[in-house]
């Protein structure tokens, strides 16, 4: 099996999405680029490239370019999927959301309820997230946590090529609205990629390392993080099971709640700032219905509670590492009562 | 004016039917048997009906906070409609929506919206779905003058332009958003010229006379489902009655309300024209009269008559479980 990028697994599953139906679009700013310039279109391909060549196969009635102008951009993909299409919409940064919430989060996310059930609104937003690349305070922040809070939303978040272009494929035929997150620092990162379109379920975590003595929970970047954290500890004797839950909403409660069923210790490791975050809602979750077989207290290893800093050397102590993964499972590990 | 009798009995029997429910719901909301909130359209009826007469089940429009004229002229069922206001099982929503998000996809109606400027954005969608699909569907818009003064509003005429959509931007200026006049919160008061600066053909119509907006939308549509791309109408029109039921109007001059409900009410004006130019008699209108006096007496009935959502409504049409 070839092993491909992120980038090259996210283009693949939208190729053959379109392909396979006539009514899967592709709608953002500078998803082909070049239009109304003299060097010609296609001169972008989205930001960092997933749409690349897309507009050469599938035209530009189907790889629409569109102003910087976010709320028309998602209203628009919003109320194209209620009357037929299933856009793939591009919110270039996840940052952004705070342009254009109301289409997604007033609009999209309740037709179908509010409207009695009779509204389907297939409709994915691709969006970046993550930190890492000194695009401070307004291109770095990964909000699924505010996402995955709204109901009606199903939000995604890969961490590897495979499950990239399963899952983008499994929420283009998906008919509710799913933000889809990807982090930016991840576009070059390989696995085995199938070359045919399958699919990867929503609501499924991934067990990405087996271990008895504490449960590690991380989303994105984090994953790999806590996976050359746990490689350290195994050193040291402590084995600790890695779950990268892959979707925020739906959420695979049951895989969490069964490890720490085993181990008795959770940490949570999220980019994301603490503060009613995904990290802060798994360690609810787990309190609540796991609270008789813990071990120890849960701990989180977030983000501070700041927005994202500029300078790198404050960017690196902003966002988990390694270190301070392997440091809090040793302190959950040794926990005494 | 070149409508058929049978048009124009359609024309006034949606624009009776939708003034008789504004006022009987009125009177329920009085009486306390609708919970929430209430916008009423009447006076307005012109517009919606001038407009959605050109548009059939497969086009979209997306409303206002003030929907209840907009549903009814596209279609939806007027007994479902009053038991959604009322909050009853078997409403146009199940009772999850209610006045402000009154909608039913079966009839090409996006919904009311209980965001100020929320339609437009996704005007453009059900356009863009239209210009993708080849089918010479078109979208409209309707937004209050309020509305028009929204960032979205903007957006989505903007990328109406650029991408060439089969879209309507109609305009009802009713002369307040909310408590605040038209005149102080619009600030170059000319919508349709604003409409036109993003380069689409705009007017401005009188929303007394339905065939004023009827022969203006009638050139937009043909437009669009051309592929001529979006237009903008600006109706001129008044509300009889608050921002909401229960809306103690103090920014309304003594007798404002009376004097536009002589001089500019839209229903009065038809009759008057059809009748005076014999295209129909005045028993031909009284008969609708009563049949819409039966029909709103009947949705009312049914509403009063209807239980509550089951409990367990609560939770159907929910796609993430937690």
């Amino acid at each position: 099996m070839a092993q491909k990028t992120i980038r090259q697994a996210l283009h693949e599953a939208l190729a053959q999405e379109m392909r396979r139906d006539p009514r899967v679009v592709v709608i953002g700013e500078d998803v082909a680029g070049g239009a109304g310039t003299g060097g010609g279109r296609d001169a972008a391909g989205g930001v960092l490239g997933v749409t690349k060549g897309l507009i050469t196969e599938f035209g530009e009635d189907r790889v629409i370019d569109t102003p910087i102008t976010e709320s028309a951009i998602m209203g628009m993909a919003a109320g194209s999927a209620v009357s037929g299409l299933r856009p793939v919409a591009e919110l270039m940064f996840s940052d952004f959301l705070g342009v254009c919430f109301d289409q997604i989060y007033n609009q999209a996310a309740k037709f179908r309820y509010m409207f009695g059930g009779k509204a389907r609104t297939p409709l994915v937003i691709r969006t970046m997230i993550g930190a890492g690349r000194s695009a401070a305070a307004q291109h770095s922040q990964s909000p699924y946590g505010i996402f995955t809070s709204v109901p009606g939303l199903k939000v995604v978040i890969p961490s590897n090529a495979y499950d990239a272009k399963g899952l983008l494929i499994q929420a283009i035929r998906d008919d509710d609205p799913v933000i889809f997150c990807e982090h930016k620092l991840m576009y070059d990162l390989k696995t085995e990629v199938p070359d045919e379109a399958y699919t990867v379920p929503f609501g499924e975590a991934n067990i990405v390392r087996d271990g008895d003595d504490v449960t590690i929970v991380a989303f994105a970047r984090m994953v790999h993080y806590a996976a050359a954290a746990a490689e350290t500890l195994a050193r040291e004797g402590i084995d600790c099971e890695l779950i990268d839950p892959r979707t925020t909403s739906p959420l695979d409660a049951d895989t969490i709640l069964d490890s720490v069923a085993r181990t008795g210790r959770l940490v949570v490791v999220d980019e994301a700032t603490p503060r009613c975050s995904m990290a802060a809602d798994i360690a609810a979750l787990v309190a609540e219905h796991a609270f008789g077989v813990l071990k120890a207290p849960i701990r989180r290893v977030t983000a501070p509670h700041t927005p994202v800093p500029f300078a790198p050397g404050l960017e690196k102590l902003y966002i988990p590492d390694s270190d301070r993964i392997a440091a809090v499972v040793r302190e959950a590990q040794g926990y005494a009562r | 004016m070149q409508l058929n009798r049978e048009a124009l009995l359609k024309a006034y029997r949606d624009m009776v039917t939708i003034r008789r429910f504004e006022e009987r719901v009125q009177d329920e909301f009085s009486k306390g048997n609708i919970p929430g909130f209430v916008h009423l359209y009447a006076g307005q009826e012109a517009s919606a009906v001038g407009v959605c007469s050109h548009l059939g089940p497969d086009d979209h429009i997306a409303s206002t906070h003030r929907g209840h004229g907009h549903s009814i002229a596209k279609g939806c069922d007027v007994v479902g409609m009053m038991l959604e206001l009322f909050g009853r099982k078997g409403g146009l929503c199940g009772g999850k929506g209610g006045s402000m998000h009154i909608a039913d996809l079966d009839h090409g109606m996006l919904g009311a919206n209980g965001i100020v400027g929320g339609g437009p954005p996704l005007v453009i969608g059900a356009a863009l779905t239209a210009k993708t699909l080849r089918n010479s569907n078109v979208a409209v818009s309707f937004t209050g003058d309020g509305g028009s003064n929204q960032g979205t509003t903007f957006e989505a005429m903007n990328m109406a332009v650029v991408l060439k959509l089969p879209a309507i931007f109609v305009f009802e200026n009713n002369g307040y958003g909310e408590y605040t006049g038209a005149e102080y919160a619009v600030g170059s008061r000319d919508i349709a010229g604003r409409a036109a600066g993003f380069g689409m053909p705009a007017v401005r119509v009188d929303g007394d006379d339905f065939f004023a907006v009827h022969d203006a939308m009638r050139e937009a549509t043909e437009r669009a489902r051309a592929g001529g791309g979006p237009s903008a109408i600006e109706v001129s029109t008044c509300r009889f009655y608050g921002h909401h039921s229960g809306d103690a109007q103090l920014y309304r001059v003594k007798d404002e309300v009376r004097k536009l409900r002589e001089e500019h009410d839209c229903l009065k004006n038809f009759r008057r024209r059809v009748t005076d130019a014999r295209l129909l008699e005045a028993g031909d209108l009284d008969a609708v009269d009563a049949e819409v006096a039966a029909l709103i007496d009947q949705a009312v009935a049914a509403a009063l008559a209807a239980p509550p959502p089951e409990p367990e409504t609560l939770m159907t049409d929910v796609y993430v479980s937690y």
